[in-house]
């Protein structure tokens, strides 16, 4: 063998081998250019479990579906958010470093300090508005939260309640906070919140304090209340919305839960129930958020969607939650009369003046925050 | 070759080189980081986090948290002994009664191990749940009370991590009893040995070194475990790692969560001493 390579021979393994050295950096770029194509139509959206409308034999989501029909995005639809603290524990690290969380859409509740502090930290996009026409849909009342003033940052998803759950098979009705703390019946086969907002809202109401107007006394006496039940093993658990797979089990009895999801439990076991406590309830608002790296147009052009009282009305009869659009309830009746009666969609006045929200300044005391997380165990 | 002729005493610490990288890169430099983290303050509430030398929050970790700390310990070394128990005559038996179905048994033990680690602990949650199979077979027998239940209990968290952490106890336990030679025992028979002193003078004490290497195989990393008593337990079984956990994840409160880091390792690192003492591991590992 000879090591006599010619000039010709040269330059044709030299570009082979440029070639074939540029090739690992050629190809990402191609899959990236790909992906570029692929995401730009579709939207991802994560949302809290039992939180839109289904089709129960399909499990597919009909307005999902219309929404991809009518404007060619897809949309993948993720049920990760279980706790508020817990998610925004997740996202934190990537949004403090700027980095996308892949996702368009994330749905927090007013009810936590995270939509004012994603907010106030910058790591949320703008509502593209233009996008939006149906945002006039938006109920009054909901139109100027302290936090978001003139809602250039988010809207409402769906409102509800926070109150008792139980099964009615296994325990005599609850109505009471005391009754769902101390009844040795329910020892160990009792869940709570971990949620601040739900649970020291209501406990507080049953100790005949305001939940809006949360000061030293009130907040010791919800956790003292609170401190003792666990001690005596009554509480088996604090939760997100991951109570709803116990209580559909039978591991537990009773819970603190929100009044949607037992609804849409009833439907595979009839005997659960839910109850605002005589003493009071807490009520709050689900916000759509869009989290910095999201695609704002996508998002909003979905927001709008939704904001359709037709739309909106599919998702509320579904889900028992209340959707603020205005005008859908009066779709609602007409497609379906006999859901006037459902009193977590269309509450009565009375329920409405047993449902509170809970003191916003309360969510931001650090002390609050301290002592609540040591209770809850970790 | 002729540079390592030239320069004989590096050659350990060339073939050393890339696992002290890796140490130093992945070990280390994280664990100076979190140091970093464990003296730094945080608000709450801004979620901003200052360097400040904050040896506090070690003291005040180790006041709030000293429950769960000792707990896991109390779980963890319960779980360590139960497994011991179980694995012994596990691997006993394979060793020396296993014929040619060694291969076959030892697999069994590390069979459900192809499942992951979250899987089959949500599996126990469904085996012992309220309304299922065996808690309702234990409420028919009379074993628990009427309104007793299996899962959500102490019980249920030391079973789980026992059942979680088995083959780190079974493997080990069998390598060093498969090694040893069948001989020294015909020996102590023929010495008049009874059955039990020989296994008591000769089996159990070379098996020795199987039962240190399981047991901190297995106390190590139970002791920082938070799934089974996450998925197992009530907030009365919460253990260090839960905390951990969720200061890390769910609360953001990195410099608590740094400085309990590092409390548990350091007080782990001290009952693997104490132990490794007790037992005289420089005769053991020789």
């Amino acid at each position: 063998m000879t090591d006599n390579l010619t000039r010709e021979a040269l330059l044709r393994r030299a570009l082979a081998g440029g070639a074939a050295l540029s090739i690992p950096g050629f190809l990402p770029s191609l899959a990236r250019a790909a992906r570029d194509q692929s995401e730009a139509k579709t939207l991802v959206f994560s949302n809290w479990p039992l939180y839109i409308d289904i089709n129960n034999k399909t499990k597919s989501h009909p307005s999902l579906d219309l929404f991809t029909k009518r404007t060619g995005i897809k949309v993948k639809y993720i049920e990760d958010i279980n706790d508020n603290a817990q998610f925004f524990g997740k996202i934190q690290q990537p949004l403090s470093h700027g980095t996308s969380i892949g996702r368009d859409i994330i749905v927090m509740t007013d009810n936590s300090p995270y939509p004012a502090l994603l907010i106030k930290k910058g790591w949320v996009e703008k509502l593209d508005k233009k996008a939006l026409p149906n945002i006039k849909n938006l109920v009054p009342g909901m139109q100027h939260p302290a936090w978001d003033p003139k809602r250039e940052y988010s809207l409402p998803w769906q409102s509800g309640m926070t109150g008792i759950a139980y099964n009615d098979k296994l325990t005599k009705p609850i109505t009471s906070i005391d009754q769902l703390l101390t009844d040795k019946k329910l020892n160990g086969k009792v869940t709570m919140l971990a949620g601040f907002g739900d649970t020291v809202g209501i406990v507080a109401l049953s100790n005949g304090d305001n939940p809006s107007k949360i000061d030293d006394a009130t907040f010791n006496r919800v956790i003292a209340k609170i401190k003792k039940a666990k001690s005596a093993g009554q509480i088996r658990q604090f939760t997100g919305n991951d109570y709803a797979g116990m209580l559909a089990k039978g591991d537990i009895v009773a819970a603190i839960a929100f009044s949607g999801d037992v609804v849409q439990l009833h439907a595979d076991n009839k005997h659960l129930r839910f109850a605002l406590p005589t003493a009071g309830g807490m009520i709050w608002t689900d916000n759509m958020l869009i989290p910095k790296g999201g695609n704002a147009h996508l998002a909003s052009q979905y927001m709008n969607f939704y904001y359709e009282p037709k739309i909106a009305a599919m998702v509320e009869d579904c889900c028992n939650y209340i959707f603020p659009v205005a005008g859908a309830g009066t779709v609602l009746l007409m497609s379906d009369p006999a859901v006037a009666k459902n009193t977590l969609i269309f509450p009565t006045s009375s329920m409405l003046k047993r449902a509170h929200q809970i003191d916003p300044n309360a969510l931001f005391n650090p002390d609050y925050k301290t002592k609540w997380q040591h209770l809850l165990g970790a | 070759m002729t540079f390592l002729h030239r320069y004989r005493r590096l050659a350990p610490y060339v073939l050393l080189g890339p696992g002290l990288a890796w140490l130093a890169l992945f070990f280390v430099a994280p664990l100076g980081f979190l140091g970093h983290q464990s003296l730094q303050t945080q608000d709450p509430i801004a979620l901003t986090y200052t360097f400040k030398w904050a040896w506090h929050n070690y003291s005040d970790a180790l006041t709030t948290y000293h429950t769960q700390l000792l707990r896991s310990f109390e779980y963890a070394g319960l779980a360590t002994l139960l497994a011991l128990a179980i694995s012994y005559p596990l691997a006993y038996w394979i060793a020396f009664r296993g014929g040619r179905w060694k291969n076959v048994l030892l697999l069994c033990i590390v069979g459900p191990f192809f499942v992951t680690y979250l899987i089959r602990t949500l599996a126990w949650e469904t085996i012992l749940a309220d309304q299922g199979f065996v808690a309702n077979l234990l409420r028919h027998l009379h074993v628990l009370g009427a309104n007793g239940r299996l899962l959500a209990t102490s019980t249920a968290v030391v079973a789980g991590i026992t059942y979680n952490f088995l083959p780190f106890m079974a493997l080990p336990l069998y390598v060093s009893l498969e090694q040893i030679d069948q001989r020294l025992i015909e020996a102590a028979e023929d010495l008049y040995a009874s059955r039990t002193i020989a296994f008591l003078r000769v089996t159990l004490p070379l098996s020795l070194p199987g039962v240190f290497a399981g047991t901190l195989l297995t106390f190590i990393p139970a002791s920082g475990d938070f799934i089974n008593a996450q998925l197992l337990g009530t907030p009365n079984q919460t253990m260090i790692g839960n905390v951990i956990q969720s200061k890390f994840l769910e609360l953001t409160d990195y410099p608590a969560a740094a400085a309990l880091s590092f409390i548990l390792m350091a007080t782990i690192l001290v009952l693997v001493g104490l132990y490794a003492r007790a037992l005289g591991t420089e005769k053991l590992t020789g």
